[in-house]
């Protein structure tokens, strides 16, 4: 059995702006053990971003914690000052963003500053960190390694800037690597590259993965677990078969409902899922996605649904599977 | 209770609860933010500004200062008082003290005499008046001249555009003050002379002083506006939404119209705001340099300009103005600041 | 980047000789003169200093023995200030300027600079507002108004400073104070947004996520990227403040170069007019050669064409 590296309990995170709290969090909870590949998905600003940023501390002001703990690799993430974030920073956790077009600084050699986290965070000379960042280069399939280092962002494509973010992000093997969209931003051809390039490191390096994305074929193929968020919430979580295969949330369904098919009939339209998101500063006393739900009930509008839980690895908060249970239970007596 | 909350059994839920929800209810619940267009939210955002409004509040009060107090004020700003002269702030001349004595009311010398004996207080407003409209319509002028430049110069395009832009590039070397100087001896004569002619009455009330203001800030502060518009209408041309516009077919006209001109107006609004405390600046200066308005019309310059010599004995006659001058073009500026903020927040320096 | 200068440099000399051209040809057709003022010279007098000067000559030679004069450095006699020549006026005057134009230069950047980093560092709090509002007064407080408010309180009023001349260091302190009120504040607000504008930047987020504390952020990271705009404004300015500001001169009795062009302006000494007129134009020029050069080092993205 491996350890747990991160444990998230009742997570709860607000952006306190001129115009009221907005709660991108709402008691958000999951675990994971070392080596892991959780996928969280879920549209703008479900606060699958979010959840990621805390883990580092990134959630800069107006952003603020207000309940729950955070557990990672033995530190109490939510009671911990700035100064011990920077310590795990870049070196027990690190993340790739979605841009890599925008995420290096335009004025250092690519050299610069990847060799700046390396000496952030070991007693390497500098020397040996010009080394390593070679080798890192190397790992990540950049070819001339030497000539790449000491070239600027601006003069690399943006699959080899992602490519630069992933050795950045690689430099001090974390425990576990945090990838926002990383793909989003990129060609098709090179979003198949990247990918295939994070599978094989993971392989290599054994680190955890937590893959943020919109994009469902991108989780099917490279994580283990996916958690399903809607409006700051877990509305569903399960290994990937589960949820590919028994979605149980009626978002979910809507998700993989709305993914095109090779094997559709050729008539066959796209499900899109009708209504907006919810707006996080006046969020519905009930199940957030009440308002958009085909099979919304009475009781989905007023109360907030409990946990189902479907098998030891599947759960869900629908009140359509609470009142399965109580039908099934009703039956019973 | 949280734990109650959360286990479904124990709560009151009956097989109502399991109906399916109607529409109307389901729409009960979006709680649909009022949708704003650009200008409410702007208007929202310059009314939340504090700093702006306060600057607001000081430029309306400025304004009754400079348009409606002298017509009521009981002194004229040309009006020599006899025996009055160089009175302190409050004080009266011997001859009005006189007059109280004889139980006839005198309105008090607010901010006292200058040397011609004329009451400050209300050279102080003229003064106000004729820096403000100064700005004001010297701005207006610049917006004009400029912004048909620079549109011009965008849209044309090719050698138009660069020739149009060497222009303005050689108008930014040359010294300023050397043309100011030139301009302003030049059209000394010849206005002078129009202003004499039947039909020109007007110019003579205005000073062609002050029209040869007005032509000096046409002929040269248009330049960075010019380029502002020019840089905008380029990027605006180039923008993805009106590539898309004309391959829908939209005319030349309706682009302008509808995607120029609208995206447009903010940054031209800020822009003309915060050039009335540009125009208002120079102006005071070109006083400093004895090429502002004509005695006995007053700016701000000017009486400032005039109280530097006596600033030892009478220190209140050049903090007056000075204060205004400082005033004035600081709640502008904040006031276009606050603007920019709300209305064009890319615009930055 | 050789190729480059020399590129700027043919191009800076073609404008500066439309310049000094346009400048000729402007000065001379206003009306009036450099002798017409004088009532006490007779017009037999008169006559004799146009020839002396060659004014009498028509306009177009005037011009060609101009420029052919200035081809050699030889910017003439002064036509006003008698026996001596327009390089021996600005050899005694540009350094005057140039020392207080450089200082007030240095002060302004000490200052602004960090004040425009302190104000974005504490954006929406009382400090930043505070600084916002003293540098917004900076901008909107005309140099003739300061200085003689200045003078007013710190030379007549307490006397703790001298008035006149720059004979002793502490001479420098108003007029270098005057000078360097509108560039520090502009510096400072110039800053504040450009940080702010580069904080929130994506490279600025990696740079968190890398663990980088927040000093090395500003000083590696953030300052950087942030500087541009301000070298762009200092350059131009620094080269206008050299050949003198008219204003600060005047009022403090500072023999420098921006009185004499506003007094040659005046009295129409068309050779110190087109002397001083060319120097600064040259000296923007090369201001904006060297803002172009600093750019390229700064930031590795700018191509010079």
């Amino acid at each position: 059995m491996s350890e747990k590296i991160l444990d998230i309990q009742e997570e709860r995170l607000s952006f306190f702006t001129p115009a009221g709290e907005v709660k991108a969090l709402n008691g958000v909870s999951f675990a994971m053990n070392q080596g892991d590949v959780l996928g969280i998905v879920g549209e703008s600003g479900s606060g699958k971003s979010v959840t990621a940023y805390s883990i580092m501390g990134l959630t800069a002001y107006p952003g603020k914690l207000v309940g729950g703990k955070i557990w990672f690799n033995g530190h109490q993430i939510d009671q911990m000052s700035e100064k011990e974030f920077r310590k795990i920073r870049g070196n027990e956790v690190s993340i790739i963003f979605q841009d890599p077009m925008t995420s290096l600084n335009p004025v250092y050699t690519i050299g610069n500053q990847i060799v700046e986290v390396i000496l952030l965070h070991t007693k390497k000379s500098k020397k040996e960190a010009w080394e390593r960042a070679k080798e890192l280069l190397e790992l990540v399939g950049i070819n001339e390694p030497e000539r790449r280092l000491k070239q600027y962002p601006h003069e690399l494509s943006g699959g080899m800037r992602q490519r630069v973010m992933i050795a950045i992000a690689l430099a001090c093997e974390p425990k576990l690597l945090i990838a926002d969209e990383p793909t989003t931003a990129l060609d098709v051809t090179i979003q198949a590259q990247i990918l295939e390039l994070m599978q094989d490191l993971r392989k290599k390096l054994g680190m955890s993965i937590i893959m943020i994305t919109h994009d469902l074929g991108v989780v099917a193929s490279m994580c283990e677990k996916i958690a399903v968020m809607y409006a700051g919430h877990i509305v569903e979580y399960g290994t990937t078969d589960e949820i590919f295969y028994n979605p149980q949330h009626e978002y979910t369904k809507g998700l993989i409902n709305s993914i095109p098919k090779l094997n559709a009939a050729e008539k066959e339209r796209l499900v899109p899922i009708e209504g907006i998101p919810v707006d996080l500063l006046n969020p519905p006393a009930g199940c957030p996605f009440a308002p958009r739900c085909k099979s919304c009930m009475k009781v989905c509008l007023r109360e907030m649904p409990p946990r189902t839980e479907l098998s030891d690895t599947h759960y869900t908060y629908c009140w359509l599977r609470q009142k399965e249970e109580f039908e099934k239970g009703g039956k019973a007596e | 209770m949280e734990n109650l909350k959360k286990n479904p059994l124990s709560l009151h839920l009956n097989v109502d609860d399991f109906m399916p929800a109607t529409n109307d209810e389901k729409q009960s619940l979006v709680v649909m933010r009022e949708s704003v267009n650009f200008w409410k939210d702007g208007l929202r955002r310059l009314r939340k500004n504090k700093i702006a409004m306060v600057s607001l509040v000081v430029i309306i009060l400025i304004a009754i200062f400079a348009y409606v107090l002298p017509a009521v004020w009981p002194y004229g700003y040309d009006e020599q008082i006899k025996y009055s002269e160089n009175l302190a702030p409050f004080e009266y001349s011997e001859k009005e003290l006189a007059r109280i004595a004889e139980g006839e009311s005198v309105f008090p010398h607010i901010l006292g005499t200058d040397r011609s004996g004329r009451d400050f207080a209300v050279r102080l407003m003229m003064g106000t008046r004729v820096s403000l409209s100064v700005g004001l319509l010297a701005s207006v002028l610049v917006l004009l001249i400029g912004a048909t430049y620079g549109a011009i110069s965008a849209f044309a395009g090719g050698w138009v555009d660069i020739i149009m832009m060497r222009i303005t590039d050689i108008l930014y070397t040359i010294p300023d003050i050397l043309l100011i100087i030139l301009l302003g001896m030049a059209l000394k004569d010849p206005l002078e002379a129009i202003s004499q002619q039947p039909g020109f009455g007007w110019m003579q009330k205005l000073g062609p002083n002050m029209i040869s203001i007005f032509i000096i800030f046409a002929l040269l502060y248009w330049v960075s506006m010019a380029r502002i518009v020019r840089s905008q209408v380029l990027t605006l041309k180039e923008s993805e939404y009106v590539t898309a516009a004309r391959a829908l077919g939209a005319s030349s006209g309706r682009i302008i119209k509808r995607h120029l001109l609208t995206n447009c107006i903010g940054t031209l609004i800020v822009t003309t705001t915060l050039q009335i405390p540009s125009s208002i600046f120079t102006e005071s200066y070109l006083s400093f340099l004895g090429l502002g308005v004509a005695a006995p019309m007053p700016s701000l310059g000017s009486l400032a300009t005039d109280a530097v010599k006596g600033m030892n004995t009478y220190p209140h006659l050049l903090l007056a103005p000075a204060l205004m001058i400082s005033v004035m073009i600081l709640v502008f500026n904040l006031f276009g600041d606050g603007l920019r903020d709300a209305f064009d927040p890319k615009l930055k320096n | 980047m050789a190729k480059y200068v020399i590129k700027r440099v043919a191009m800076g000399i073609f404008s500066v000789f439309i310049v000094a051209t346009l400048t000729f040809f402007i000065m001379n057709l206003v009306p009036g003169g450099p002798f017409v003022s004088e009532k006490s010279i007779s017009a037999a007098a008169q006559q004799a200093l146009n020839e002396k000067y060659g004014l009498d000559k028509p306009l177009g030679v005037q011009y060609v023995n101009y420029m052919s004069s200035l081809l050699h450095g030889d910017m003439g006699l002064s036509l006003k200030q008698r026996g001596r020549t327009v390089n021996q006026i600005i050899a005694e005057k540009l350094p005057v300027s140039c020392r207080t134009a450089g200082i007030a230069v240095a002060v302004a950047l000490c200052l602004g600079i960090p004040m425009g980093c302190f104000s974005a560092y504490n954006r929406g709090k009382w400090a930043d507002n505070i600084i916002i509002v003293l540098a917004t007064c900076g901008i909107a407080i005309p140099s003739f108004i300061s200085s003689v408010l200045l003078l007013y309180t710190f030379g007549m009023n307490l006397k703790l400073l001298p008035t006149v001349g720059l004979n002793e260091p502490a001479a420098y302190i108003m007029p270098v104070t005057a000078l360097a009120i509108y560039p520090t504040a502009y510096i400072t607000r110039l800053m504040r947004s450009s940080l702010l504008d580069v904080m929130g930047q994506d490279y600025m987020r990696t740079a968190r996520a890398k663990g980088v504390s927040s000093v090395k952020i500003l000083f590696k990271h953030a300052l950087r990227n942030a500087i541009l705009p301000v070298v762009t404004y200092v350059g131009p300015m620094l080269a206008a403040l050299m050949t003198g500001s008219f204003v600060v001169e005047k009022i403090f009795t500072i023999p420098g170069l921006g009185r004499d062009f506003v007094s040659a302006i005046t009295n129409r000494d068309y050779t110190l007019i087109m002397g001083t007129t060319i120097l600064l134009a040259t000296m923007v020029i090369i201001a904006n050669v060297i803002v172009d050069i600093l750019y390229k080092i700064i930031d590795p993205r700018i191509k010079l064409k």
